[in-house]
């Protein structure tokens, strides 16, 4: 029974705390986007446009879902939501605080890479059913793109994984108490290029997520609108609000792997789930700071920079990692 | 051609990229073969804005026909009024003033400003990065400002009149300016180091088509794309007109022949322009601002009659027939965006499809003004 | 391998040096003209649509219905409408129609008026749901509360309708003497005819 009402705790928690991101992250991009551009982001809709979210969502909310002739309907019809359930099923491992974990497993960051893993058939699924060349272009240049950053990602969790001994996600914060310099990232006592490491893991995420400047899925000017051209409404919306989600799982992971979760920086000041938050919304911040600032990679930009130069790197990285826990 | 074009194994399918499309920069379509992310033929459809302007000059006045100049090439309209005046002129015999003169290349150099900029922020938005246009239309608000000031108009002006121009110029012009050159000067130092400078964009232009001096002579590209390729050819230097062999300014080349050295080409362009604005300001002359005695209806003797210009995107020529009376019987308009696209097949054939969208941000193409 | 490093610390430098200068962006204040809530400021040169203007001494405007403007306009935008009035030196205009919606705003009609009763006007945010509503009547615009007569004058009236009278006087005695010539040529006949019938 207790752990019933534990459970529902949480799924509402989650349900409120994933709706209220997915709609206001928008609303942040927005912002920042104007500011960044010396204009002002939404502003008459409620005060500082906080109410343009829901607009936006009511406006998708109403539109016709249209579904091409030339489509392959079930695939059409299956994809946002297939891109949709791995983003929110990847929240019951992720640890708030100490012991705030919806679901305690001892594998949890294998998990998060099974899932997230999933994602990518979804674009290859939008890709393909919507029956239009540009979509199919886009659907395979971001599964190539997926496959090639998804190893960085895997080698690099693997150094962290070899350092604190457990794949368990609560684990990994518990082992970076103690004070900012011990938070991984700047543990130059286990490997030298750890920090190269973190920057490895943040531009892998980057790349998941088909987040600018490696976003040649929905290639804007060029594909004009990739994979999710043919989508209206709530299926668009649906592609929208996964790509969000994939963001707050992104920089969840990279917070709780590198920069110590819930701990906080100083020994003084208590730790608990603002500090995850601050460092989180840090990261998300950086994300759309990176976007407006900086023009797309080509796909052969894009695999030269996985293959030629992450993969090196992480593997050097590993590595050294190995070396340095053995001999010191 | 790469290897994967020559193996004819392969499938390819046929894309459009249709006339309505965020990267082409006006109503152009593309006939494109491809195979995979590779071109294998790109095929340009043209005449989807075509608006006769040939036919119409046939049926009005020589003083009918200034509208029609502004609305060819809308971006950089200040060049296309100065080359029809420049033939009219030479035309009938019409002595310009020298004050005139001058306030005709002040504004002719704001305006290839004011076009450079645009080009610079919608090459970057073409490749990804949304936040450089908006700078760039901040200082472009600023020239559009000046010019509405001046003539009345901010994008399609109708300003210079055969024999000079409109209206004088006044104090609040030039202290803005000379406001605005100090302004742009320290703004692109800023571009190079946002845009220029940066690894991703470098990645995206340089060695992106190199096109070779023999091919630009072949398809007859002017303007940027000419210069880029090592080739110093500039109307203004070569065939001087106006005040322009007063002012001291140089033309800048680069000889790599890729998207990056026509990305250069016209960044320098826009500090050569300032310069040649200052010193134009530095040495106006006083006196009228139009010829008197220009009679109100112009019957140029018969005869064959040619033009050119330095615009924004390369020579801007026109060529007018006249038969004695007061209509044109033939006036050719000589786009150079047209010569310029004519090499996109032959350039692009085995390259990828984003490179081939970069390059063709990188011609500056303006379609109203090749489908005249 | 030193070239490849070197590559990436560059690469790392200019996307840093890239960074900064949107964080400097960002933390400006924005340029934008909120336009509904702020007015633009126009310049006084702007091109609107043109106007007749209304001449200070007589209240009204100048134009004399020569119809240059309309001659030499490239888009044939301009329509006259004028009358003569009696008592009034010249044309009097009863309607100046502009068909905005072809209007380029050159500048042709401006420039050859000869009397400089017509200029731009400063307008910029017209905005209408009809065609009809770009079809301006530049009379009805400078004068909304009512057209005013033209003022007669009277010496000129008491003139022409002496002329008018004279000619009228004129006319009929030219009428007069065309009747009798009329006559006097059908008696000639008539007598001619009786002359030769009694030879």
């Amino acid at each position: 029974m207790d752990e019933l009402i534990r459970l529902l705790s949480y799924f509402v928690g989650i349900a409120a705390f994933l709706g209220f991101n997915l709609a206001y992250l928008g609303w942040v991009e927005r912002k920042g986007a104007g500011h960044i551009q010396r204009r002002n982001g939404p502003k008459e809709v409620g005060p500082y446009g906080l109410l343009q979210p829901l607009a936006d969502g009511l406006k998708l909310m109403s539109k016709q879902l249209v579904v091409p002739a030339a489509a392959d309907k079930p695939l059409f019809m299956c994809a946002p939501v297939l891109a949709m359930v791995p983003a929110v099923l990847l929240f019951v491992v992720i640890p708030f605080g100490d012991g705030l974990v919806p679901r305690q497993f001892n594998s949890g960051l294998l998990m998060m890479f099974a899932f997230a893993s999933v994602a990518v058939l979804s674009i290859l699924m939008a890709g393909w059913g919507s029956g239009n060349k540009y979509s199919l272009i886009a659907g395979t240049r971001a599964v190539s793109q997926n496959i090639a950053f998804e190893i960085p990602m895997l080698i690099t969790a693997i150094t962290i994984v070899m350092i604190t001994g457990t794949l368990d996600l609560s684990e990994i914060v518990r082992y970076q108490d103690g004070g900012f310099w011990r938070w991984n990232i700047f543990r130059l006592d286990k490997s030298i290029l750890m920090p190269a490491s973190f920057l490895i893991f943040y531009i892998c995420s980057m790349a998941e997520t088909n987040r600018a400047p490696f976003d040649l899925g929905e290639a804007e000017s060029e594909l004009v609108a990739g994979y999710h051209t043919e989508y209206g409404g709530m299926g668009f919306g649906l592609f929208m609000m996964a790509e969000y989600a994939n963001l707050v799982i992104g920089c969840s992971l990279t917070t709780i792997l590198f920069l110590g979760g819930w701990q906080s920086p100083f020994g003084i000041l208590p730790d608990g789930p603002h500090w995850f938050f601050l460092k989180m919304y840090f990261l998300v911040w950086c994300f759309v700071w990176m976007r407006w600032t900086f023009p797309r990679v080509t796909l052969w930009g894009l695999l030269n920079l996985s293959w030629k130069y992450l993969i090196p790197f992480s593997l050097v990285n590993l590595l050294l990692t190995a070396l340095f826990i053995k001999v010191f | 051609m790469s290897s994967f074009a020559q193996n004819q194994l392969y499938e390819t399918f046929e894309l459009n990229i249709g006339p309505q499309h965020p990267a082409t920069h006006g109503v152009l379509r593309f006939k494109v073969v491809m195979d995979g992310e590779y071109i294998v033929k790109a095929e340009p459809v043209l005449g989807y804005i075509h608006r006769m302007h040939e036919k119409m000059a046939e049926d009005r006045t020589w003083n009918k026909f200034w509208p029609n100049m502004s609305r060819l090439d809308y971006v950089s309209a200040m060049a296309y009024t100065h080359c029809y005046a420049g033939l009219v002129e030479r035309a009938n015999g019409i002595e310009v003033p020298e004050r005139a003169e001058y306030i005709r290349v002040i504004t002719v150099e704001l305006n290839r400003i004011q076009s450079h900029l645009l080009w610079w922020g919608v090459l970057v938005m073409d490749l990804g990065g949304f936040t450089p246009i908006l700078y760039a239309f901040d200082d472009r608000e600023v020239i559009l400002d000046l010019l509405e000031s001046v003539t009345g108009s901010r994008l399609t002006y109708c300003y210079f009149r055969f024999g000079g121009v409109y209206n004088d110029i006044d104090d609040d012009f030039i202290t803005g300016t000379r406001a605005f050159i100090k302004q742009l000067r320290e703004r692109i130092p800023m571009y190079h180091k946002l845009v220029t400078g940066n690894a991703i964009l470098i990645e995206r232009l340089e060695g992106i088509c190199p096109l070779s001096a023999e091919m630009c002579r072949k398809y007859g590209a002017t303007g940027p794309v000419l210069r880029g390729s090592g080739v110093n050819f500039d109307v203004r230097k070569n065939e001087p007109y106006s005040a322009y062999p007063e002012f001291d300014f140089d033309i800048p080349v680069y000889h790599e022949g890729d998207s990056m050295a026509r990305y250069m080409v016209r960044m320098d362009e826009m500090l050569q322009s300032l310069r040649i604005i200052e010193q134009a300001l530095d040495k106006l002359p006083e006196g009228p601002v139009k010829a008197d005695k220009v009679p109100k209806v112009l019957k140029p003797p018969a005869g064959d009659y040619y033009y050119a210009v330095e615009a924004a995107r390369g020579t801007f020529s026109m060529r007018a027939v006249s038969d004695g009376s007061n209509t044109p019987y033939r006036i050719k308009l000589r786009s150079p965006t047209y010569s310029n696209l004519s090499l996109f097949e032959e350039a692009t054939s085995g390259m990828l499809l984003a490179d081939a969208l970069a390059f063709m941000s990188s011609l500056d193409l303006v379609i109203p003004e090749m489908d005249r | 391998m030193p070239g490849y490093i070197k590559d990436i610390i560059n690469s790392l430098k200019s996307l840093a040096i890239g960074l900064e200068i949107t964080n400097r962006e960002f933390l400006k204040k924005p340029i934008t003209l909120q336009y509904p809530h702020e007015a633009l400021k126009m310049t006084p040169r702007y091109r609107g649509h043109i106007e007749l203007y209304k001449n200070p001494e007589t209240g009204t405007h100048s134009c004399i219905s020569c119809g240059m403007c309309a001659s030499v306009c490239p888009s044939n935008c301009i329509t006259i409408n004028s009358r003569k009035v009696p008592g009034v030196k010249g044309k009097v205009l009863s309607s100046y129609i502009l068909n905005f919606t072809t209007c380029s705003l050159c500048g042709q009609c401006v420039e050859n008026c000869k009397t400089g009763s017509i200029g731009f006007s400063n307008e910029y945010n017209l905005a209408g749901t009809n065609k009809d509503d770009y079809i301006f009547d530049l009379l009805k615009r400078l004068h909304p509360e009512g057209i005013p007569e033209p003022v007669v004058d009277p010496e000129l009236l008491k003139q022409e309708e002496e002329k008018l009278a004279a000619a009228a006087q004129k006319a009929a005695e030219k009428k007069a003497a065309a009747q009798k010539a009329a006559e006097q040529a059908s008696t000639d006949a008539s007598g001619e005819a009786t002359a030769e019938e009694k030879s």
